[in-house]
């Protein structure tokens, strides 16, 4: 079992393509755009963040229990989560580090979804549901009375399963965030945020001669790549993912990946998925739930190859799930 | 062998009964726009639309008619859409699970199937006794308070809809509800709140019972909101009871111009309503 499990990740986990690394510059010049920094802080910390965190985190994997990083964007500790008197998240503490993708996996109905809508917490819109426990952004609490709830969600963006655009124009639809949280001041500003977003979600080259037209008129992974251009224009620190390829075809997948790999150049990425292969392809740590509980959490190299708990090593070895 | 044959029978029993059972319902629908069409058609001509309800025995039309009841529809949806399209959204959107929605929805049912005469008779004692007379604004008050429960109605329906994906997005993106509402799910569910309004449009043109109660019938062009105002459906009550040949002549051509422009609002709403589903799939 471990052998089929070292072979998973072994196949899957690609180094990063050389088209990938090949496509980062050439598109920051090509495109020519002003790379727009609304919070410049995020950018600067860009460089020394990756090293460290890297570096860093798979030294504390061999030490801890892997649940923490150093220097996390999100610290969440003892987090539960009720959905009236049934318990969906039991006592999970798990940071999410900066410039990863954190991959979520675990059978269905054991909380990954619901873990998700804590950072950016869509669970109060959910009648019924409470959460305990604390949740750190930056080191501070997001359920703090002060802490307005919009502005949490501009820097957490979201993607979902469906994709869902909205009913309006594919620029519109980009322009929808920058628009409500007025983060552009001129109509050429917008027009940079909208087409910078467009090009880092690899689509720009598709629609850049039908902007106006809508944005359900695409293909699903188009309209997938859409609702990903639609999450980074507002520039987020973090952006979850709820299964977000479980709706596409391999090719489309494969291009989400490459934009999943791309991204974790600048956010941090929480993603859930059903697909061991895509977790070993785009994490950097992985997070095994099981029936609310987080059973284990590391690097994802440690965890496909040697997993600690009985439960996980089930899972990824397709014994259960 | 004998119960297959059983089975058949009654098979054919059934569909034989529905047939017979349609065919009943659409006679009397033909033979109804039949005699309409025979008897409104020979009094259909220009001066209908030119000229004022006339005295019996002379020649006239019904333009103060045809005014006053485009009037009194507009006023009345115009008070009654917005009413209604607010609280079917509080219905869809805000309230969806409170106990509040629950007893609102009850009340709206109950508003919905309430007879049309007891709501004129409402607005008698709320506005034409207090202000001591018939007036339009009284016929378009009543109006209103028909359009609104089937406004809420359509509203809430079309909203819910909309998917919670949708709404959910426009959510995670830091949008607060009321922004989410106008900018993502108005213009998701537009055409069926469109159709909602139209219907309760073609619903308020041809009541009678209110607008006997209310803005009741005035024999000369009036504009004034605060004065009784003539209007379609009261005219022809009137002239189709009475004993003058030209009135009941003008009741028939009334009574089609009113169904011919349901029709053609039921049509629009249903080519809506189509277009609808068909960008949806
Ligand atoms: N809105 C809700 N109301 C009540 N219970 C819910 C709600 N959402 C989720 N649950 C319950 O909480 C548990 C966790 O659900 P969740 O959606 O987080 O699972 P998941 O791991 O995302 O599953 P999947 O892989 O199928 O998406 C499940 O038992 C589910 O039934
Ligand atoms: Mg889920």
């Amino acid at each position: 079992m471990a052998n089929t499990a070292d072979g998973q990740s072994g196949a899957g986990r690609a180094p990063p393509s050389p088209a990938t690394t090949a496509g980062d510059p050439a598109r920051d010049t090509a495109g020519g755009q002003p790379r727009f920094s609304l919070r410049p802080e995020v950018g600067l910390k860009k460089p020394s963040g990756r090293v460290a965190a890297a570096g860093a985190g798979e030294a504390s994997v061999e030490v801890s229990d892997g649940a923490t990083v150093p220097d996390p964007v999100f610290s969440c500790h003892d987090v539960n989560v009720f959905y009236g008197a049934k318990q969906a998240l039991k006592n999970v503490s798990v940071d999410v580090g900066r410039r990863q993708v954190l991959a979520m996996i675990g059978p269905s109905g054991c909380g990954k979804s619901t873990f998700l809508r804590c950072l950016n917490r869509m669970n109060d819109t959910i009648p019924g549901a409470r959460v305990t426990g604390t949740i750190r952004l930056d080191g501070r609490d997001i359920h703090d009375p002060a802490l307005d709830v919009v502005q949490l969600r501009a820097r957490v963006g979201m993607v979902f399963q469906k994709p869902n655009p909205f009913p309006k124009s594919i620029y519109d639809n980009v322009a929808y965030g920058p628009r409500i949280h007025g983060l552009a001041r001129s109509r050429t500003q917008l027009d940079d945020i909208v087409c910078s977003s467009l090009t880092r979600a690899g689509l720009w080259d598709e629609v850049k001669d039908r902007l106006a037209s809508p944005g359900t008129g695409l293909s699903g992974g188009q309209q997938q790549r859409l609702c990903i251009a639609r999450t980074i224009a507002v520039q987020p620190e973090v952006i979850l993912m709820d299964e977000p390829c479980s709706a596409l075809d391999p090719v489309a997948t494969a291009k989400i990946e490459d934009l999943i790999d791309q991204l974790r150049g600048s956010y941090a990425i929480v993603i859930v998925t059903h697909s061991m292969q895509q977790a070993a392809r785009v994490s950097q740590r992985t997070a095994y739930f099981h029936l609310g509980e987080l059973v284990e959490v590391g690097e994802t190299d440690r965890v496909f190859t040697n997993p600690r708990h009985r439960l996980t090593e089930d899972y990824i070895t397709g014994r259960f799930g | 062998m004998t119960r297959r044959t059983v089975r058949r029978l009654v098979n054919y029993l059934a569909l034989g009964l529905s047939g017979v059972a349609t065919a009943v319902g659409l006679f009397f629908l033909f033979a109804i726009l039949w005699t309409l069409l025979r008897n409104g058609l020979a009094g259909m001509s220009f001066s209908l639309f030119t000229e004022m309800t006339p005295p019996p025995g002379s020649s006239g039309g019904l333009l103060n008619a045809i005014y006053g009841s485009v009037v009194m529809t507009l006023v009345g949806i115009l008070i009654g859409g917005p009413i209604g399209m607010l609280a079917g959204t509080y219905l869809a959107e805000y309230g969806r699970a409170s106990r509040l929605s629950a007893v609102i929805r009850f009340v709206n049912d109950v508003l919905l199937s309430a007879p049309s005469i007891i709501i004129g008779l409402f607005v008698y004692e709320l506005l034409v006794i207090r202000m001591g007379h018939f007036s339009a604004i009284a016929g378009a008050v009543a109006l209103a308070i028909i359009a609104m429960p089937v406004t809420v109605r359509t509203t809430e329906d079309m909203l819910n809809l909309v998917p919670q994906g949708m709404k959910d997005a426009s959510t995670a993106m830091g949008a607060y509800p009321w922004r989410t509402i106008t900018s993502v799910i108005y213009p998701a569910a537009r055409s069926g709140i469109v159709t909602g309004l139209l219907l309760a449009v073609a619903r308020i043109s041809g009541e009678t019972a209110p607008l006997l109660f209310t803005a009741l019938n005035n024999q000369f062009w009036s504009t004034k909101l605060t004065a009784p105002m003539a209007n379609l459906p009261v005219v022809i009550y009137q002239f189709a009871l009475s004993p003058y040949p030209n009135w009941q002549k003008l009741a028939w051509s009334g009574a089609l111009l009113i169904t011919l422009s349901i029709l053609v609002l039921s049509i629009t709403a249903r080519v809506v309503v189509s277009s609808l589903q068909g960008g949806r799939r």
